[in-house]
């Protein structure tokens, strides 16, 4: 019997993927599998005991493109469009880090016109890429109302991009040395009226969504993220600053021209899934902000330093970090003095929050698995690269 | 199976020299008529309400492989609204489903379960090939994870070029799906 | 030593507390602003993290790198910490490197120090070679489970078709 148990075991072990259920009773291995009725493919390897979780397994891998390795096959200008797809939804989140790694590598200085249209432009990703979140969210909990006006107010949002930079989510907009083109001149004042009747459609989702007594069972006291648990295990974004860490990149370290915009950084202390939720909600006011005051503020001038075919820097490593819609988002460029860089390394605050994740769901019930995991801001295109 | 139903049987007598018994009697060649006249009735109508039924109620299974499933996801919003088509996200089991849109890269790791996938959807089903990497692999072409393509491993139906395909585009690969559908002979 | 040059004055300070601790087991490797390295050997890199965590305020990792030298036959990795507790510190990064022989590349792990660097450390396992030992999970993370190849950030490793 036990030799027939063992063949068994060594058997099971050797199919790839496949997990073992426990020796002791009781414990049962649920696979929320590739595919599942929610966000994009990611498995979580769960044991269950009765209905509480014992221990979840992230299994990432699943949409792993090799980012990196292509990094070193292309040189500098031809990298922006796929190193831009990991997070489609805020691609000038994710390429701001990269252009300004490049700059410093290149030692070129950017005019100051250009600073200010890439921080409109940052500013406006992130909002579009936290209306996409909460209505993935409303999914989640099975909100279709939260599904459909976020999406509504998004592709106002998307005009105004799509206006500037001529493609509705995938920009490539920023160069490094600047943008790509100027905005036209009717940019100034439709974004004006875009962004100040969406600061007043963000009212609306309080009473809706925040103050909804569902939403509120579901979500408060749930997954409690406490201070040194946040800072140890590297989380980063909304997710730290829910857990009350006032840490945000556009203040500690200001990149072009945030230092001379006044916005406020929001925190909580309660660390639960709520106040993941409302920490976003609370830093689209503070963009709109931002946006207003820059489009007040924009010079005129050139908007792009041109660069020559194959632009190259010396021997030199830069690491930079920007404040992307979802944390921090840094990049490490190694490079050897050839047109094409030798290592790029992206660090995403979607990876960062893998220990989290597992750490938060032990001990967790299982029906609050969707609340906790998705108010951890993970997407799976972008912890995979 | 109408057709059969319906088709006269000949008797088969003693002798096969005799011939006055082959030749069909007046009841043989009006029921023959008939049918002939039932099958092109119904046959065609049925087959046309049956596809109809299923163009208007495509049922996508929720597939978000990679960045296309933003534009996906703005197709289904307010503005572009593929619901007035019928396609609406079941946000159940893959049972109730019958049409698969594969949204954007598809990795070495992933493909096995693409196809299980697939194999899990009931008849009749479709596949929509969304975006240049589900088509040819796209911009990751080259990497060492990525497939090329998709239709080596499912069989595609119609693909939609795009990186990512504005919702409209989207909106035109369904519609081209339906026109395939009305094509299509009812078994 | 001390001598602020070109307005690093707190990038010295900070490299003058570490050395005075270490003194020669440590080589700052470069100073920039708001940006130091360090390289250390792998014999006291669990020392350092603890100390750079507890005495400096050090405490947010950020990432952990492998980078393949295949002409120095060596393999480095590079930690990136930040800080979120102490003020003075918080637009800086520390990065330490860990030099190992690329025919043999392993070294202790620093899930004791800081927690967040199991994933990343997992992805340095199986996208170079790199062992870390007292690892409670050394496992596959996002190549498939089927691969079959060498580890693919290596320099020897080449995208078919654009061998170079």
């Amino acid at each position: 019997m036990q030799q027939e148990d063992k063949a068994l075991k060594d058997r099971v072990r050797e199919i790839p993927g496949l997990q073992m259920e426990g020796e002791d009773r009781g414990i049962l291995t649920l696979s929320v599998g590739p595919q599942h009725p929610g966000s994009g493919h990611f498995r979580l390897i769960i044991k269950v005991d009765g209905d509480i979780i014992a221990e979840a397994l992230p299994d990432p891998g699943y949409v792993h493109r090799g980012e990196e390795k292509m990094c070193e096959y292309r040189n500098y200008i031809q990298n922006i469009p796929h190193l831009e797809r990991p997070m489609i939804a805020d691609s000038c989140g994710i390429l701001y880090p990269y252009v300004l790694a490049v700059e410093e590598l290149l030692g070129i200085q950017v005019p100051e016109r250009a600073k200010y249209i890439r921080v409109i432009m940052a500013e406006i990703n992130r909002c579009i890429f936290e209306l996409y979140w909460l209505a993935i969210y409303g999914i989640f909990l099975g909100h279709s109302t939260m599904f459909m006006w976020p999406m509504a107010d998004r592709e106002l949002l998307i005009d105004l991009a799509e206006m500037a930079s001529g493609a509705r989510v995938t920009h490539a907009y920023f160069v490094p040395g600047g943008v790509r083109n100027d905005i036209p001149d009717i940019f100034v004042e439709k974004a004006t009226k875009h962004v100040k009747y969406f600061r007043s459609r963000l009212k609306e989702y309080e009473s809706i969504f925040y103050a909804n007594p569902l939403f509120q069972a579901r979500t408060v006291n749930v997954g409690v993220l406490r201070r040194e648990d946040a800072i140890n295990l590297g989380a980063t974004g909304p997710v730290l600053r829910a857990s009350g860490v006032e840490h945000d990149i556009r203040k500690a370290e200001p990149y072009d021209v945030y230092d001379e915009m006044d916005f406020k950084v929001i925190t909580m202390k309660e660390g639960d899934s709520y106040a993941r939720a409302y920490v976003p909600w609370l830093e689209m006011y503070e963009s709109v902000e931002i946006i207003l005051q820059a489009l007040e503020k924009i010079p005129n001038g050139p908007v792009r330093i041109k660069l020559g075919p194959n632009p190259k820097g010396g021997v030199a490593e830069v690491f930079k970090r920007v404040e992307a819609a979802r944390g921090e988002l840094a990049y490490y460029i190694v490079s050897d003095g050839n047109p094409k860089p030798y290592r790029v390394k992206l660090s995403v605050p979607s990876f960062r929050e893998l220990p989290v994740m597992a750490h938060l769901l032990k001990g967790a019930k299982l029906a609050d698995m969707p609340s906790i995991y998705w108010s951890m801001n993970y997407w799976p295109v972008e912890a995979d690269r | 199976m109408l057709r059969e139903l319906l088709t006269p049987k000949r008797e088969s007598k003693e002798s096969v020299l005799s011939d006055h018994h082959d030749r069909p009697t007046n009841f043989n060649v009006l029921v023959g008529k008939l049918s002939e006249v039932l099958v092109k009735a119904i046959d065609a109508p049925l087959g046309y309400a049956i596809n109809w039924g299923r163009l208007w109620s495509l049922w996508p299974v929720h597939l978000e492989t990679a960045c296309c499933s933003l534009e996906f996801g703005a197709a289904s919003g307010p503005r572009y609204d593929v619901e007035r088509f019928g396609i609406i996200e079941a946000f159940g089991s893959l049972r109730q489903c019958d049409l698969m849109v594969i949204q954007g890269t598809v990795t070495r790791k992933m493909a096995p379960r693409v196809r299980m996938i697939y194999d899990q959807m009931p008849d009749p089903k479709y596949v929509i090939a969304m975006g240049a990497c589900a088509i040819t692999g796209g911009l990751y072409f080259d990497s060492y994870n990525v497939l090329p393509g998709i239709d080596g491993v499912i069989p595609v139906d119609v693909y939609v070029p795009g990186c990512p395909p504005r919702p409209e585009t989207l909106i035109q690969g369904c519609m081209l799906l339906q026109e395939k559908i009305k094509r299509t002979r009812f078994r | 030593m001390s001598q602020s040059t070109d307005g690093l004055y707190v990038e010295n300070v900070l490299a003058d507390k570490i050395n005075s601790r270490f003194g020669d087991r440590i080589k700052v490797s470069y100073l920039k602003p708001r940006r130091i390295r360090i390289d250390v050997s792998k014999d006291h890199v669990l020392e350092l993290a603890r100390f750079v965590r507890d005495e400096l305020g050090f405490d947010h990792p950020i990432s952990v790198s492998g980078v393949d030298y295949p002409k120095r036959s060596t393999i480095e990795v590079v930690y990136h910490i930040g800080s979120c507790s102490r003020d003075e510190y918080r637009s800086f990064v520390l990065a330490f490197a860990v030099h190992l022989p690329r025919d043999n590349p392993v070294m202790p792990t620093l899930i004791p120090v800081y927690r967040g660097v199991e994933y990343h450390e997992r992805e340095v396992f199986e996208m170079l070679g790199v062992v870390f030992e007292g690892h409670p999970r050394l496992e596959r993370l996002l190549l498939p489970e089927d691969w079959a190849d060498i580890p693919p950030l290596l320099k020897d490793f080449h995208i078919k078709g654009r061998e170079e």
